[in-house]
C-alpha cells in the first residue's frame, strides 16, 4: 500500500536543514535543498547504527545534493539515497510531493532505483 | 640488596650538561647501581644558560632545567652552594670549601668554563663584570640603573649578545673587539663588515683592531682608555673575551690536560685516570673544548653509555652556528675560514641589502667544504646537509646563494644526508615519515623530531616534504574542500576585509556549490569570531555541525549529552545539587569529566529545552562542550586553601574562563591556572597555561593532551593580572585568525615560519603592530558575549528544531532505547531500524494550511 502522508509545511524545513518525520511509524529524514526541492531518506544511519541522518549538514558535493551522517560523516545522495563514500551502502528514498506549501511524504518504502 | 654495596657516582658543576648527564644517567637506569650525588657550586639549580639573555625578560624560573628543585629519583641527591675545592684520584675523594669529604667509585667533571677577564689594570674594580650566571645579569641590571654608558670588551658571539642586553637595559653602549672585525670565530672579514654595518645601524659604538691599556677610576669604574691613548668615559664594563675551561681540579689532582687547556678525555670521555670522566665545556677531547651545548650534551650521553658499559664514541661535534644577533641572521658551516689547501671561495656580496654569502669549495670545484651566511641565512640548512653528505656541487655553484635562491635549485641531497644535525635525523628518516602517513612538516617534526631543537633544519624540512609530494605529482592541495580554494586563514581573512555576514554571500563570490559539512561549519565559527551573532540564528543554523545545531555533544545513539559551565571546576553544593536533581528528573547518566565539569549524558532532543530551562533558571549556562569554542579553564585550589600556593588561581582561572566564554575558534580551547609551580592544574598541558610566581604569572602556551600530547611552552614571565590578560587575548586572536581548521595551538605554532619566536614576536613584542587590533577584537567579543542556551529557550523560533518529529513534537523516537550498567543508564546496542507501527498522529499537526 501507498499513501501520501502530509508532514509540514514547506516553511517549516529551513533551506539545506532537515527536520525527522513519523511516516506510518517509520522515521524519515526530510531535507529541503537550496533550490527548495525536497527530498526523503530513511533517518536510520547505517554505518553509525542510530536515527540521525535528518541532523546532519546538507550541501553539495561535485552537482549533486547530499547530507553527511552527523555521526561520522558518510555522504549520501539525497535524491537516490547512495552512500557516496561506500557505493555499497545505500538507505531507503521515500518520493516526496510538495502540494500548496505542504510537504507529503510517501509511506511505503520505495525500492532503491 | 644491602645499601652499602651500591656504589656512589659523583657529578661536580650542576650546570647544563651536568644536568643532562643525570636525566640520561636516571633514564638509562645508571641510578639502579650508583647513589648518584651531584655538587654544584651555584645556589641554583641548572639553568638554560642558552638564553641567558631572556632572563631579562623572563626571569630567573622560566630559565630553570629543573623547576622543582630537585630530582625525582630518591637516589640522586642534589647539593646546591656546594664548591668543590680539592680531588684526591689516589683516595677517591673530593673535598668541599668547608673540608667536608665524599668519596665516590666513579667522578663525573661537568665543571663547565669561566669567562676570560684579561690583565688589564682596573679589571677588578666596581662596576666591571662578566656575563655567565643569572647572578651576572642581576648584578649587571642593577649597575646599569644607575649607569647611562656601557662598554663591552669582546666582539664575538657572547659580546654582541652581551652588548645588546646593555642597550636594552638604556645604556649608550660600545663594543671593542682586538681583532680586525666582530666575531671573527665565524665570520671572515667581508662578512664581519657587514655584519659591523647592521649592528651600528642599531646605535652601538663598534671600535675594531682596537687594544684595550687600562680601565679608569678610583674604586668604581670611569672610563675605558685603548692603546692609541684615546680615552671613554663610561659607568659599566661587561669582558666578554672568551672563556676558559674549568679544569683546576683536574690540574691540581694530577690528570692530563690540553694544550690550550681543558681536562683530556679519549673517545669515552674518560680523563687519564680509569674513574674520573669529564664532559661539557670543561673536557678537552683530541684537544678541543667546545663552546657550544649541543656537543656537551653528546657527550654526557656518551658518558652514561660508557659508565653502563656501552660502546658509544664521541667523535667530534659540528661546530655549525646559526642564530639571529641584534636581529641579523649569522650563519657559519663546515670550513668557514677556508683553511682547508687549495680550496676556493665564492662569495656573494651585497653591501646596501646587508647581505653577505660565501661558499668555500674544495679544489676540484666539486664539493662544497664550508661557507658564512650573514643577514640572509635561509639557504643554511640545504648547505650544511650538502657538507655533511659530500653531495657533488650543482654545475654553477653560484646558484646556491644568488639572491632569493632559498636553498639549492638543482640540488637532490643523497637520502642519507643529515638534515637535523640536532637529532641525527636524515633526508631518507623525513622521506619515511611521509610515506608513512603524514602529510605536513609540522608532523614530520612530531613523528621524527627534525626540527624540534634549534629549529633552524625547518625550512629544509618543510622542503623535503614538498619536494617529495611534487615527485609524486600531488600538489600539496591546501585547498579546505571542493567548495572553496583557500586555507581557513585565508578565508578569515576574506570574510574580514569584505565584511560578508552570511554563508550565501560568501559561497558566491569566493566558492562553488552549496557547500559541505567541511566549509559550512568553517564559514560558521569564522563568522562567529568575527561577529558573535547566535550560533542558531536562521541564516547561520544549517552551517553547524549537529553539536553546535543542537548546542549539546552528539551520543552515538543519536542522543545528546549536557554539559553545564563549572567556570574553573568551582561550584556551591547548591548547584551540586541542582545538577543531581535534573540528572535524575529526567533519568540521564552522569560523569564527572577531565575537564573538572559534569556531564549529563543521555538526554533526547526534545527533552534537551526542559533540561536547560531547569539548569538556566539555577543560574547556569551553556559549557559549551560541543563547540570548537572554550571549554575549560582548569584550576588547582591555589592560594586560598593550599599552604604551597603563591596566587588565587581558582579567581584568576574563573575570570579566564568568563573572559574567553564563548569564544569560536579552529579548534577547540582549553586553559588552565596553577597557584604555584607543583602545578597540580597540569596548565602545561593547555592551549594557555598560567603558572603563579611570586611576582604574578608565568604564561606557557601550545599544550595539547590528545592523539600528540605536548608541553605548552614559555610566551612571557613574571606578568601582573592585566599583562597576563592582554597577552592571553593577543595569542589567542592571532591563533583564531591564523590557524588551519581543526588545527590545536600546538600544531599551528609549529606550522609558523619562526614557531614560538614568531609567536613572540606578534604577542609580546608587537612586531606586527597588530596588538591593539587583536586585543579590541578581543573586547569586542567579551562585551557581545550571551549565553546561548538561555537566548535559545527565551526563542521560539530557535527551540523549533528541538522536537523528535517536526509531525510529532513529543513521540520519542523508537530507536532511541537504554539498558542499564552500574545503576545508570547505558545506550542499547541497535540492531537496525525500529519502526513504530502506525500511530494516529492526533489533530495537532500543522499542515495542510496553505
Ligand atoms: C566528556 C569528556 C571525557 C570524560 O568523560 O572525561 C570528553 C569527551 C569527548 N571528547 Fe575529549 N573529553 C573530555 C576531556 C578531554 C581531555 C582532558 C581535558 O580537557 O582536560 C582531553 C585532552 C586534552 C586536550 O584536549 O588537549 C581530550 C581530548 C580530546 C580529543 C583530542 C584532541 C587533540 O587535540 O588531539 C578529541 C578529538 C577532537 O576534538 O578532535 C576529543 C573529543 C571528545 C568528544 C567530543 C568526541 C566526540 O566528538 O563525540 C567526546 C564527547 C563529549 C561529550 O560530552 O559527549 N577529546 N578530551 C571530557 C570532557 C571535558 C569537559 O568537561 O569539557
Ligand atoms: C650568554 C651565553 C649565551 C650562550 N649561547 C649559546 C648558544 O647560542 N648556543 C650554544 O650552543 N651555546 C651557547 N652558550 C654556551 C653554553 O651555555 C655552554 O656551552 C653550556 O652551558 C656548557 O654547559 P656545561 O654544563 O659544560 O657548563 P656550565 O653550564 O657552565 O655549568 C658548569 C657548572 O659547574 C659549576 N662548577 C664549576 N666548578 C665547580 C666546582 N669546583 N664545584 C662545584 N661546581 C662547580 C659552575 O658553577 C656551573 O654551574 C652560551 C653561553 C652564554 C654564557
Ligand atoms: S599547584 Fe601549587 S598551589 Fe596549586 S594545588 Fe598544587 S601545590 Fe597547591
Ligand atoms: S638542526 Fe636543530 S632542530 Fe634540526
Amino acid at each position: 500500500m501507498q499513501r501520501l502522508v502530509a508532514i509540514c509545511r514547506l516553511d517549516d524545513i529551513d533551506r539545506e536543514g532537515g527536520v525527522t518525520a513519523l511516516v506510518d511509524g517509520e522515521v524519515v529524514a526530510v531535507f529541503r535543498t537550496y533550490a527548495d526541492d525536497v527530498f526523503a531518506l530513511d533517518n536510520f544511519d547505517p554505518f553509525g547504527q542510530a536515527s540521525v541522518l535528518s541532523r546532519g549538514i546538507v550541501g553539495t558535493r561535485g552537482d549533486r545534493d547530499v547530507v553527511a551522517s552527523p555521526l561520522h560523516k558518510q555522504v549520501f545522495d539525497l535524491r537516490t539515497g547512495l552512500c557516496l563514500d561506500d557505493e555499497s551502502v545505500r538507505v531507503a528514498v521515500h518520493p516526496v510531493v510538495v502540494r500548496d506549501g505542504v510537504v507529503h511524504v510517501e509511506a511505503a518504502t520505495a525500492s532503491a532505483p | 640488596m644491602s645499601p652499602h654495596l651500591r656504589k656512589r657516582l659523583v657529578v661536580v658543576g650542576h650546570g647544563m650538561v651536568g644536568h643532562r648527564f643525570v636525566q640520561a644517567a636516571v633514564e638509562r637506569g645508571l641510578s639502579e647501581t650508583y647513589d648518584i650525588v651531584v655538587l654544584g657550586a651555584e645556589s641554583r639549580a641548572a639553568y638554560d644558560r642558552v638564553a641567558l639573555t631572556s632572563f631579562f625578560e623572563v626571569g630567573a624560573d622560566a630559565l630553570s632545567l629543573l623547576p622543582s628543585g630537585d630530582y625525582e629519583d630518591p637516589r640522586v641527591t642534589l647539593r646546591l652552594g656546594t664548591n668543590v675545592a680539592e680531588l684526591d684520584v689516589a683516595s677517591r675523594t673530593v673535598s668541599l670549601d668547608d673540608g667536608e669529604t665524599i668519596g665516590y667509585d666513579e667522578l663525573v667533571l661537568a665543571t663547565g668554563s669561566a669567562p676570560f677577564v684579561p690583565p688589564v689594570p682596573g679589571h677588578d674594580l666596581e662596576g666591571a663584570f662578566v656575563y655567565r650566571t643569572i647572578e651576572d645579569l642581576e648584578a649587571i641590571r642593577d649597575a646599569a640603573a644607575r649607569a647611562s654608558t656601557g662598554v663591552v670588551i669582546g666582539g664575538g658571539l657572547l659580546g654582541l649578545e652581551a652588548a645588546n642586553a646593555l642597550r636594552q637595559l638604556g645604556l649608550d653602549t660600545h663594543v671593542v673587539e682586538m681583532n680586525p672585525r666582530l666575531m671573527s670565530a665565524q665570520v671572515d672579514e667581508a662578512g664581519g663588515r657587514i655584519l659591523g654595518r647592521h649592528v651600528e645601524k642599531l646605535g652601538l659604538t663598534i671600535h675594531t683592531g682596537v687594544a684595550t691599556e687600562r680601565i679608569e677610576g678610583e674604586e668604581h669604574v670611569t672610563g675605558i682608555t685603548f692603546a692609541g691613548g684615546e680615552t671613554v668615559p663610561l659607568d659599566v664594563v661587561v669582558f666578554s673575551a672568551g672563556v676558559r675551561p674549568r679544569d683546576q681540579l683536574a690540574r691540581q689532582a694530577g690528570l692530563a690536560v690540553a694544550e690550550r687547556g681543558g681536562v683530556a678525555v679519549d673517545d669515552q670521555l674518560r680523563t687519564s685516570d680509569p674513574h674520573v670522566w669529564a664532559i661539557g665545556e670543561c673536557a678537552a677531547h683530541q684537544g678541543r673544548m667546545y663552546g657550544l651545548v649541543a656537543p656537551g650534551y653528546t657527550m654526557a650521553e656518551i658518558a652514561v653509555d660508557a659508565l653502563l658499559e656501552g660502546a658509544g664514541t664521541f667523535t667530534g661535534a659540528d661546530m655549525s652556528t646559526k642564530l639571529k644577533l641584534l636581529g641579523v641572521d649569522v650563519a657559519s658551516f663546515g670550513d668557514a675560514h677556508g683553511t682547508t689547501e687549495g680550496s676556493i671561495d665564492l662569495v656573494f656580496s651585497d653591501a646596501v641589502a646587508g647581505v653577505y654569502k660565501k661558499l668555500v669549495i674544495s679544489d676540484d670545484g666539486r664539493h662544497l667544504l664550508g661557507g658564512v651566511l650573514v643577514g640572509d641565512a635561509s639557504a643554511y640548512g640545504t648547505l650544511r646537509a650538502m657538507v655533511s653528505s659530500r653531495i657533488e656541487l650543482p654545475k654553477n655553484p653560484e646558484e646556491l646563494i644568488l639572491p632569493a635562491s632559498s636553498g639549492a635549485p638543482g640540488v637532490t641531497l643523497p637520502a642519507e644526508a643529515v638534515v637535523c644535525s640536532c637529532n641525527t635525523v636524515t633526508k631518507d628518516d623525513i622521506e619515511g615519515a611521509v610515506e608513512g602517513g603524514c602529510e605536513s612538516a609540522a608532523c614530520v617534526t612530531t613523528c621524527t623530531t627534525a626540527g624540534s631543537t634549534c629549529g633552524s633544519c625547518k625550512p629544509q624540512v618543510k622542503k623535503i616534504v614538498e619536494d617529495y609530494f611534487a615527485s609524486q605529482g600531488k600538489v600539496v592541495d591546501r585547498s579546505l574542500c571542493e567548495h572553496f580554494a583557500m586555507t581557513r586563514a585565508e578565508l578569515f581573512d576574506v570574510v574580514l576585509v569584505h565584511g560578508y555576514r552570511t554563508f550565501d554571500e560568501i559561497v558566491e563570490a569566493h566558492g562553488r556549490g552549496r557547500g559541505c559539512d567541511v566549509c559550512r561549519p568553517v564559514v560558521a565559527s569564522v563568522l562567529a569570531s568575527q561577529l558573535n551573532g547566535h550560533v542558531l540564528a536562521p541564516d547561520r543554523r544549517v552551517l553547524q555541525d549537529t553539536n553546535d545545531a543542537f548546542l549539546a555533544n552528539i551520543q552515538r545513539n543519536g542522543t545528546y549529552s549536557v554539559v553545564p559551565r563549572i567556570p574553573g571546576g568551582e561550584i556551591t553544593p547548591e548547584k551540586l545539587i541542582v545538577i543531581g536533581e535534573v540528572a535524575r528528573d529526567f533519568g540521564l547518566y552522569t560523569k564527572i569529566t577531565g575537564g573538572q565539569r559534569i556531564d549529563l549524558f543521555g538526554a533526547r532532543t526534545e527533552q534537551l529545552p526542559a533540561i536547560w530551562k531547569r539548569l538556566v533558571d539555577a543560574g547556569f549556562e551553556s559549557g559549551h562542550a560541543y563547540g570548537k569554542a572554550l571549554r575549560t579553564v582548569k584550576s588547582c585550589v591555589g592560594s586560598s586553601w593550599c599552604r604551597f600556593g603563591v596566587q588565587d588561581s581558582v579567581a584568576m582561572a574563573i575570570a579566564l574562563e568568563l573572559r574567553y566564554r564563548g569564544l569560536r575558534s579552529p579548534h577547540k580551547l582549553k586553559g588552565g591556572v596553577s597557584g604555584c609551580a607543583r602545578e597540580c592544574a597540569e596548565a602545561r598541558g593547555k592551549d594557555f597555561g598560567v603558572i603563579a610566581t611570586e611576582k604574578g604569572w608565568n604564561l606557557y602556551v601550545g599544550g595539547n593532551g590528545g592523539a600528540v600530547p605536548a608541553h605548552a611552552q614559555l610566551l612571557a614571565g613574571d606578568l601582573d593580572d592585566n599583562e597576563l590578560v592582554r597577552m592571553i587575548d593577543r595569542f589567542l586572536m592571532y591563533y583564531i585568525r591564523t590557524a588551519d581548521r581543526l588545527q590545536r595551538t600546538s600544531t599551528w605554532i609549529d606550522s609558523l615560519e619562526g614557531g614560538l619566536d614568531r609567536v613572540r614576536e606578534v604577542v609580546v613584542d608587537d612586531a606586527l603592530g597588530l596588538g591593539t587590533e587583536l586585543e579590541e577584537a578581543m573586547a569586542r567579543h567579551v562585551d557581545t558575549y550571551v549565553d546561548e542556551w538561555k537566548a535559545t529557550i527565551e526563542d521560539p523560533e530557535k527551540l523549533r528544531r528541538f522536537v523528535s518529529f517536526v509531525n510529532a513534537p513529543d513521540t520519542p523516537d523508537p530507536n532511541i532505547s537504554f539498558g542499564s550498567t552500574r545503576d545508570q543508564i547505558v545506550p542499547e546496542a541497535s540492531t537496525g531500524p525500529v519502526s513504530l507501527g502506525p500511530v494516529s498522529l492526533g489533530t495537532s499537526i500543522p499542515v495542510g494550511r496553505p
